[in-house]
């Protein structure tokens, strides 16, 4: 049970990432993306976060932000009650040790030239952990608990399959034994079969490393098995967030519910009740007044046009952004 | 039911590459009735989308690819065809959509353009008829103010609108058969559930069959009618989608069931896993495909491939052991592990 006795490792209060835009459209003058408008959470200790929502809801913005690869318009990330936002390069740069990255496409974040030995020792080297014969050993180490042999220490990125290259991209992330643990769509790009094999990996590493971690996807039931707890965005905003069993049976946000009720299950004879959206997800340089999901959401109200929901608190460890609950 | 309309005989696929030949999809056959869903599913590399292409030969055959055996459109094998002829076939009767429509749309053309392009290919009309014609297609795939859109050039348009673009053009012609090779896989959920609601619907309406070529089980649980699973350029099973997800009988076709995350019901705290990688068409095993993945594999496995046999009625499955291993599951069943 992770979150009885929740210890919050991360803070992520008011996140936002504006993008202002440039060109030669006078309309366009002054105006912002608001790609990540005003995003909080906790992480807490030994948890797993989902992060769900369909393409352009910022849920990669959110974190790369918190890694600070893209530097946050405003808000605080507070690490161990310390704000990694306001730290200078020096001191953050420790900082990044305890929090890495594992990305969609672990291809072109490795470098063809260098033997993957090498790509996965840089983040011992940069951190200075270990001597040079250590650093070695540690690496082998790391090849061997995501399931690689040492043998593939000298080989170069090309050689090896999607599966094996996200193993590349663990191990990579996981040399420096870090505490927090951000995935970004890490088994997107995979066939089910090594999906099912990275999945339990993952599991395992988990519970080896006593990882925190964010598991940004768009696939509501890779979601659901891995996550402890689910935050659903749209457009920028987070929308609804419980634990992953009250979200998937009980979602109480319009969207969260038309999501859920999209993802095509495989079984057959289960006819559910299918909420289509109409239309598509507006441009974010334009974004609808009021509630940013009322142009798409089938129990628009009057308010939702004009007001901004607040992010209330339905039960325990379950809030919604929607007027229907005030 | 008479005449199917499309019958696929032992087709093999050749490639010419630098390694050698290579036979992507090695002794396929099926058949698509009228108005049916077909699905085909499998993972990267099985072949499923070398089939569908290789349906309507859309592969240089002068240098890289050939074809064996026979692909028969309401009795005509469209192998033997002429260019010509084969030119005749595509667009006309069967179309096809892919699962990029961006790469697949000329950029630098409106899509009005490109409809009346596809349109006036085919059939005898004015430009302005095919206008029309083509404001009409555009309305009937659900794209909003067709009379303004047609006017737009393929970026301005959303991945969902791009894709029901890329099908107003595959209905130009009012095919009979639809081949959609993967069309939602690069959609978000809510636009992929409003596009196969199109693709349902207009199977409806118009009567066209369709083969639908995805990776996701779950898509097919909701809109095909038959489904055929291939691995390794081989169809290991074929049933009705009902006796496929009840009832699975090859091994690779379980462990794909398994292997997935549920949406719903009790979750798992382990997902189950098919051990190893596909292996490569240039190193294919020399008994059944899949032994080296199997769990059940045996000796007689390693040595002999199994045939696509019958099960009962239109399940079929090629597996020397599926029915040694449907009835250790029974006695399994029966029996609860405490």
């Amino acid at each position: 049970m992770p979150y009885q006795q929740a210890e919050p490792i991360l803070e992520v209060q008011g996140l936002k990432k504006y993008y202002s835009v440039k060109g030669m459209r006078r309309e366009f003058k002054n105006q912002q993306v608001k790609a990540v408008d005003d995003v909080s959470f906790t992480l807490n200790k030994g948890e797993t976060l989902g992060l769900v929502g369909e393409s352009g809801c910022g849920k990669s913005t959110t974190g790369r932000a918190i890694l600070r690869l893209i530097e946050p318009s405003a808000g605080k990330v507070l690490y161990n009650h310390e704000d990694i936002l306001k730290k200078p390069a020096r001191e953050f740069r420790k900082i990044q040790k305890d929090m890495q990255m594992v990305f969609q496409d672990p291809f072109s974040s490795l470098n063809p030239r260098i033997r993957i030995g090498e790509s996965i020792k840089e983040s011992l080297t940069i951190h200075s952990i270990g001597n040079r014969n250590e650093r070695e050993e540690m690496v082998m180490d790391i090849l061997g608990k995501v399931g690689l042999r040492p043998d593939h220490y000298f080989r170069f990125p090309h050689e090896f399959s999607g599966g094996q290259r996200q193993r590349i991209g663990l191990a990579r992330a996981l040399v420096a034994n870090p505490s927090i643990l951000i995935l970004d769509e890490p088994v997107s790009g995979l066939d089910v079969s090594i999906q099912s094999q990275i999945l339990n990996l993952l599991q395992d590493l988990q519970d080896e490393f006593k990882l925190s971690s964010l598991f940004i996807s768009h696939d509501m039931s890779v979601v659901r098995h891995i996550s402890d707890r689910v935050g659903v965005m749209y457009l920028g905003k987070l929308m609804e967030e419980a634990d992953t069993d009250t979200l998937f049976s009980n979602p109480v946000h319009p969207y969260t519910k038309s999501l859920l009720s999209a993802v095509p299950i495989a079984k057959v004879g289960r006819k559910r009740e299918r909420i289509v959206l109409k239309g598509e997800i507006p441009s974010p340089l334009n974004p609808p007044s009021g509630c940013i999901f009322h142009t798409r959401c089938p129990y628009a109200m009057d308010v939702c046009k004009q007001v901004v929901p607040e992010k209330i608190q339905i039960q325990d460890r379950h809030t919604v952004a929607c007027h229907l609950y005030n | 039911m008479g005449q199917p309309l499309l019958e696929i005989n032992n087709l093999q696929t050749h490639f010419n590459t630098e390694r050698g030949r290579v036979t992507a999809v090695d002794g396929i056959s099926f058949s698509v009735e009228k108005g049916e869903i077909l699905g085909v599913v499998g993972e990267s590399g099985c072949g499923k989308s070398v089939t569908a292409q290789s349906i309507l030969r859309l592969f240089d055959e002068k240098y890289t690819a050939s074809y064996d055996g026979e692909i028969k459109l309401q009795g005509e094998d469209l192998l033997k065809l002429s260019k010509a002829n084969m030119e005749k076939i595509r667009g006309n009767e069967v179309s096809m959509i892919f699962q990029d429509p961006l790469s697949s749309l000329n950029p630098v053309f409106t899509i009005g353009f490109q409809l009346t392009e596809t349109i006036r290919i085919h059939q005898k009309h004015t430009k302005q008829e095919a206008y029309q014609m083509a404001i009409e297609l555009l309305r009937m795939t659900g794209i909003p103010s067709p009379e303004k859109r047609i006017d737009e050039y393929p970026h301005q348009l959303s991945g969902g609108m791009r894709q029901r673009v890329m099908i107003a053009m595959a209905l130009a012609c009012k095919p009979k058969l639809l081949i959609a090779d993967e069309p939602t896989t690069a959609l978000d959920v809510t636009i992929q559930a409003q596009i196969l609601d199109l693709i349902l619907e207009l199977n409806e309406e118009l009567g066209m069959a369709v083969v639908f070529i995805t990776h996701d089980l779950g898509v097919v649980a909701e809109i095909c009618t038959r489904v055929v699973v291939m691995y390794l350029g081989q169809v290991v099973e074929e049933a009705n989608v009902e006796d496929l997800f009840t009832n699975p009988l090859h091994p690779y076709t379980k462990g794909l069931m398994k292997s997935i995350p549920q949406i719903e019901g009790n979750r798992s705290e382990k997902l189950n896993v098919i051990g190893g990688t596909v292996p490569a068409l240039t190193d294919i095993p020399k008994g059944c495909r899949f032994a080296t993945r199997c769990e059940y594999a045996n000796d007689l496995c390693k040595e002999k491939a199994p045939d696509l046999q019958l099960h009962e009625g239109h399940h079929k499955v090629r597996c020397w052991h599926y029915a040694d291993i449907a009835r250790k599951e029974a006695v399994e069943h029966a029996i609860p592990t405490s």
